[in-house]
Parts: structure tokens; sequence; C-alpha cells
């Protein structure tokens, strides 16, 4: 055994060098020399055209996607909260309602409205806790006017602060909501970096742009045209609008 | 369209890779590199091992490998290109070696707040290639088995190990990692550092040798992320080309490999029945992940108007559905998209993925010998249907073969069920979940068996990066990985010492559309009857109960 143990040991090592060393090492040299420009990250005037920048606060910019992690690079990744997360907890709202919050916010912006199904007119989850004889709208703490003023004949009460409604049933109300305010401007992305919006979210922001920079509409949808990056060779991927590259070009 | 074209290419690539395989391992030539490598490890490559011999050659190999790993976090901060990053904590640095050792590639840390560049390079991306060069040398021990009469030994271990890094994941890697530095993925030495942001003030950038490391940790059914947000990072997967380049490279060597394996058992309609179980099973689970997906059935996906929480723009719904189901029915684990925001039902497909015991294709050689494990399973109840010694090409599949391959079967769902149960029965378990009610138990049910089969994707709400969590998975992927390769060599050894008899009348035939749809039942049935509880409790309960 002892044997064996010293050549698993020499195995390693060799194979070390080998696909640890001598491989990265090639192709750091072959990436540098001929595509040095995307091995370096696709940097652009400032920062990485891959990379998404926070212009939230900035109206004569294009906005990016929500972020669960900040745009930091340093932390990436996804809100990782589940398709059923509805009932807010103190200090952690739910998935609903950081959607309803966040098409709130982009309608108000952008001068259209943010409403949508199983939200709020208030911009949280329109959730019922269903009990025998009671029934508690359960994103909507005291003293807010429920939503709705009674569920199947009960009356609808306001969520009373440090009550757990954990035992009722968790009914979620459509309503008759439809949304403007594009799905991807109101969902976090996977990485937390995602450089893209929607071709539909773009043009939605495009007269805002405008406005606040005093130029006119087609002028920003062109420069909308220009940075929307198409599937590559025609089917691999959706079409995406690059934030960072068409915000730069504007200020150019 | 993604698929389609990825089922051309995987079709087209089949022959010429498998065959490749099938002359790499049944060679008897040696390249330069390879004689030398053989006179620094002081091996004789022609010498057979019996396979009690081949077994402890793997583990010998896997036990030094994990605490060569271990230690080289440990010790990182000492080391160049750590980036100043300090050790990697012990339950962590535990749980990371056993992950990359086992080929699962489970993350409970983050690539880019944790481990230096040197780590990455030359400590996971090695295990990248040579885990994967153990799944394969495992499987081509197993064909050996069934391909030889009379023997004793099933092959040299060694020499397989070098082989398959050498001459397939090496240069396929090399290929696939240039591919994609030319459609985008970054390749550099940088570290965190500060450049000028659009709005003023600076901004972070990381780099790091990530397009190396992408193109193996797809190839080798790895997973591993470069960094935390894996392939759903764009510096890791920037567009639809290098999605669809990573999509084909994982698929590539577990598609190719029942090719290989017909050609070594000299009948090639046995391995197009092998290849025709993973078409059927693969087609089914990428268009239902698809269609839960755009269906987006479920109350958020409903809010928002497309399950698009955690999705990039860029990938759409389409291909990270696609993505999420090719990375689970591999090996691999690396994920573009979070799956723990997928829709119930989409999210359950990943999960069945895994639970279907990585076969369709499965990893890199752990699926071919899961498949053929599956095979005998299937020709033994075949046989007790119609009361006769079943046989499977030749080689009777008598008393101590069914007891090894059922053996092999129970292991990954006792790993996944007491695990989850364990982890349900005590507070440091629980602490984990992120989410609530029937999805915090769909979170603790993938990642045992993303552990158990050695997959590494997850429902990455779960925190792990704590002792307890550590520990657990790491205890589950050891065994998910070794105990189940020690049963195949056992199954290779007893397999090879017969002679085979000859086809008779009432001999199954293997090769036929009737034997793969058996295949298909028993793997549907086997799965459904051991995880149908466990799946009722958590996502089909979100998902059907709203």
């Amino acid at each position: 055994m002892t044997r064996r143990l010293g050549v698993a040991v020499r195995a390693l090592l060799v194979l070390t060098v080998v696909a640890g060393g001598l491989y990265p090492l090639v192709v750091l040299g072959v990436a540098q020399v001929f595509f040095r420009h995307k091995a370096d990250g696709s940097l652009l005037a400032k920062g990485s055209r891959l990379i998404a920048q926070d212009f939230a606060g900035s109206p004569r910019y294009f906005q990016s996607r929500p972020s669960a992690t900040g745009y930091d690079m340093l932390r990436t990744g996804a809100s990782n909260l589940g398709p059923e997360s509805v009932v807010d907890v103190p200090g952690r709202p739910s998935l609903l309602t950081q959607v309803c919050a966040r098409s709130k916010r982009v309608g108000e912006r952008e001068g259209v409205s943010g409403a949508r199904p199983f939200c709020t007119g208030s911009g949280v989850g329109a959730v019922l806790k269903v009990f025998p004889g009671r029934v508690v709208s359960v994103n909507e703490p005291c003293p807010a006017v429920p939503f709705m003023t009674e569920y199947q004949g009960v009356n609808v009460e306001c969520a009373q602060k440090g009550q757990s409604y954990a035992a009722g049933r968790t009914v979620p109300i459509r309503g008759g909501a439809r949304w403007t305010v594009p799905p991807d401007a109101v969902t976090a992305s996977g990485s937390g970096l995602d450089p893209h919006i929607s071709v539909r979210y773009a043009d939605l922001q495009a007269a805002r742009v405008a406005r606040e920079r005093g130029r006119p509409v087609e002028e920003v949808r062109a420069l909308v045209r220009r940075h929307t990056d198409v599937p590559a060779i025609g089917f691999m991927g959706e079409p995406g609008v690059n934030v960072l590259a068409l915000n730069l070009d504007l200020d150019r | 369209m993604t698929a389609l074209t990825l089922v051309v290419v995987l079709a087209l690539l089949y022959r010429p890779l498998g065959d490749h395989i099938h002359r790499v391992y049944s060679g008897t030539s040696d390249t330069r590199a390879e004689r030398l490598t053989y006179r620094l490890l002081g091996v004789a490559p022609r010498r057979e091992q019996r396979w009690p011999g081949y077994a402890r050659s793997v583990l010998a190999f896997s036990l030094v490998s994990i605490l060569f790993l271990y230690v080289f976090q440990r010790v990182q901060n000492h080391l160049f290109l750590s980036l100043g990053f300090p050790p990697v904590t012990d339950h962590v640095a535990w749980n990371t070696a056993v992950s990359f050792v086992t080929n699962t590639n489970w993350q409970s840390y983050a690539g880019e707040n944790t481990m230096g560049h040197l780590v990455q390079m030359s400590g996971l991306a090695v295990q990248n290639f040579v885990s994967a060069a153990v799944g394969l040398a495992v499987a081509m021990a197993l064909v050996r088995g069934f391909a030889r009469s009379g023997s004793t030994t099933i092959g040299n271990f060694w020499a397989d190990l070098v082989r398959g890094t050498y001459r397939i994941l090496l240069p396929l890697a090399f290929a696939g990692a240039v591919l994609l530095v030319a459609g985008g993925v970054v390749q550099n030495l940088a570290g965190p550092h500060e450049v000028p942001a659009a709005l003023g003030g600076t901004t972070t950038l990381t780099g790091g040798p990530v397009a190396s490391q992408e193109a193996v940790k797809q190839l080798g059914t790895n997973g591993g992320g470069f960094y935390a947000a894996n392939s759903a990072h764009p510096w890791e997967n920037p567009n639809g080309w290098t999605n669809w380049l990573a999509n084909l490279l994982m698929l590539l060597i577990p598609v190719a490999l029942p090719r290989a394996f017909g050609r070594m058992v000299g009948q090639n309609r046995q391995g197009y029945a092998l290849a025709a179980v993973v078409a059927v099973i693969a087609v089914a689970s990428v268009v239902l992940t698809n269609v839960f997906e755009l269906r987006a059935a479920a109350t958020v996906p409903q809010a928002a108007g497309m399950a698009m929480e955690g999705k990039e723009v860029r990938f759409g719904l389409s291909e990270s559905a696609t993505f999420a189901a090719s990375t689970t029915l591999t090996s691999t684990g690396a994920v573009n998209a979070a799956h723990d925001s997928f829709t119930p039902l989409g999210g359950m497909m990943t999960m069945v993925n895994m639970m279907l015991g990585e076969v369709a294709p499965g990893g890199v050689g752990s699926g071919l010998y899961g498949l053929l494990i599956l095979a005998v399973i299937t020709v033994f109840v075949a046989g007790l249907m119609v009361g006769r010694t079943p046989e499977y090409l030749g080689k009777k599949i008598a008393a101590r073969e069914i007891k090894l391959a059922s053996l092999y079967f129970l292991v990954t769902p006792v790993l996944v069920l007491t695990g989850t149960a364990l982890a349900l029965a005590n507070r440091a378990g629980l602490a984990g979940m992120l989410n609530t009610g029937p999805h915090g138990l769909s979170e603790v049910l993938y990642a045992f068996a993303s552990a158990a089969n050695n997959n590494g994707s997850a429902f990455a709400g779960l925190t792990t990066g704590t002792p307890w969590w550590d520990v657990a998975l790491g205890v589950a992927m050891l065994v998910g990985r070794f105990v189940p390769i020690v049963f195949v060599l056992a199954l290779a050894g007893s397999l090879a010492r017969q002679t085979p008899v000859p086809s008779s009348a009432g001999t199954l035939p293997t090769h036929r559309p009737q034997f793969v749809g058996l295949v298909v039942g028993v793997t549907v049935v086997v799965v459904a009857l051991t995880f149908l509880p466990a799946l009722a409790l958590g996502p089909l309960a979100e998902g059907v109960g709203g």
C-alpha cells in the first residue's frame, strides 16, 4: 500500500504540473496574444461591457436590471427565493413583494402603470392568510387599509405587529391588473451582474432618458438599436440591450 | 432550436469521438509524453491489475488528491497568486476537497472572494481533469469486464488515468478553452482591481484564468464555477454562443461513451441501444423543463409575467431551462440560472434528473457505468418474468452480479433520504434553509440528491458554508462516489472471469427497441418508487397545492 500511495503522490504531482500549470498557461498565452481585448474582460472606457453597473437615482441614464447582490463583483449571485415566496418576514420581504415594489417604482419613474397581478396598489404582495372565521392581509402591517375589504364574506384585517400567521392557509390574490412594466425590470438576474435589459424595457425607458437629456426620442431609440446584442448565428440566446455601452454612448 | 442543434451535433460526433475513446483505452502504443509520465510514476503500463488492485489504486489516488487539495487551500496565503485571501476555513476546505475529487463540485464557498488563482488553477481545475479521468477509467474497466473472457484482470488504472487525461480531456479542453476565449470568456491573472465607473468613482473588477477552467468544468462534467454565479456570470458565460458551447461540452463525452462501449464489446448496436435510452430520457426531460418554465405556473412567475427571477436576459427562459436540464442530466452541476427560483415543477425536473442516478447521459464515465448497471438490472427483471437465468452480452447475471448491481443502486437513495431526514431533524440542518414550507424541504432534498449523485448544482438559497452542512454533504459526496465505484469494479472483476455463453432462442436481445423501452421503464420506476414520497412533500406540494 505504501508503494501504491507513492505512485499516487507522483501521479498527482505530474498531472498537476501538466493540467494545472502547462494547460492554463498555454491557454493564457493564446488568449493574451490572439484575443487580448476579450481575455481581459471586454473593457470599455469605464468598466466592462459585460458587467452591469448601478445607475439607480440617475434619471439621465438607462437603468440596469435589479441585482440581488448590489452589482458587487466580489459576491455574485441570485436572490434564490422560491416561486412561492409570498409572505413577508420583518426585514426580509418576500420575492413577491420585491417584484411588486420594483414594479411600482419603475412605473412611477417611467410614468406608466406599475400594477401587476398578485400585487396591491401599495406595491406589496397581495396575499391573505385564511383562518376559520378570520382573514388577514399578511403583507400589510397595521394601520394599513387592506387591499380588499372582505374575502368569502369575512372581513379582511391588516397584520398585527409581532403576530405569527404561519398556521393560516396562504391565498395569493391575482386581482384584475395586467402588467406594463416588463418582467426583466422586476426580477433580479442570476449573476447580479446581468449587463442586458430586454428591448421592451429599453423602449420603456427611452422616453424618459430623451426628456431628461433634451434629445429627440428617435435619436435615443436609434442608440438603443445600435447597442442591442442579437443572438449568435440567429438562434443562440435572446436579444438584449447592453446598458453600460448604451449609457456611455449617450454621454458622448 | 438550441436543443435541436445540440442533438444534431452530438449525433454527428457520436461515432468519431466514441471511436477515439475506444482506441485510447484499447490501444497498445504510448506517446512520448506518456512514456515519460510512466517513468516518473514508476509504473509499468502493461501490467494488468485484478479488480481489488485496480480499486485500491483508485482509492489511493483519490485519498492523496483529497489530502493535497485540503492542504493546498489551507496554506494558500503563503503561496503566490493568492490575491491576499486568507486560508480557507477547515470545514469549507474539507467540503471543497471532497467535492472536487468526487467530480461533484458542490461549492459551499464563493470563488471570487475565497480562492486565489493558484488554488483554482492548479488545485481545483486539476481535479476537474483527473476526477473525470477516474470516472472514465472505472467505466472502461467495467466495459473490459463485459468484453473479456476468462480474464482475471481488468486493466491498469495508472495507464487509464494518464491516457484519459492526455489523449481525451486535455486536447478537448484546450480546444474548448480557446473557443470560449474567442467568444468572450476572460483569461488573465488579474485580481480584484478598481476601474473608473460610469457615474464617477470606481467599480471593482476581478478576473482570473476563467476560460481554461470553464472548458474542463463542462467537459469533465464537474460544474464548479470560477465565480459564485457560475455559468450565469457574464465573464464565465458572456453570450448565447459560449452558452451553447458549454452545453455541448458537458454532453460531449458522456453521449459518446456508449459508442466506445459498443466498439469494445464488438457490437456497435449495443452502444446504439444505450444511446437510445439516453436520448429518450434526455429529450423528454429537456422538453418538460422547457414547458414548465414557459408556463410559469406559480405565484411569483405569474406576477412577474415570466419566470425571469434568477435568469439572465441573454439566455432567456428557454436556454436557461435547457441548460438546467443538461447540467442535471449529466452530473455537471454548472448553472446559468438560479434553480431555486425556477417554477416548482421546473425545479422538480432538475431534481428528478439527478435522482435518475445520473445516467442520461450522466457524468464522464460514471454515466456509462450507471447505465450498464441499469442494463444488468433490466435483464435480471426480464429474466425473472420469463423464468430464465438472465445474461447480458453473453455474461451470466447470477447471484453475485445482481447483488453488486443492486447494492450500487441502493447507495444514493439511502444517502439522499437519510441525509434529508437528518438535516430536518436537527437545528444546524434547518438553519441552512432560506425559503420556508415545501420549498425549504426542496432545498434540502436537492442538496442531498446533488451531493450523493455527485452533481454539484444547488437550490442555492440553502446556506451550506456551516460546519454541519459542510461535513454532512462531504460524507454524502464521498460515499456516493466511491462505494458505487468499488461495486462497479467488483462486478467488472467477476464478469471478466466468465467465459461468455452463446446466445440461444431464449436470450433476451439487448439491442432492440423492446430492450430500450425496458431499461427506460426500469429507470423511471425505480426512481419513482424511491423518491415519490419526498417529491410529493417538496416540489409537488408547492406546484400543485397553489
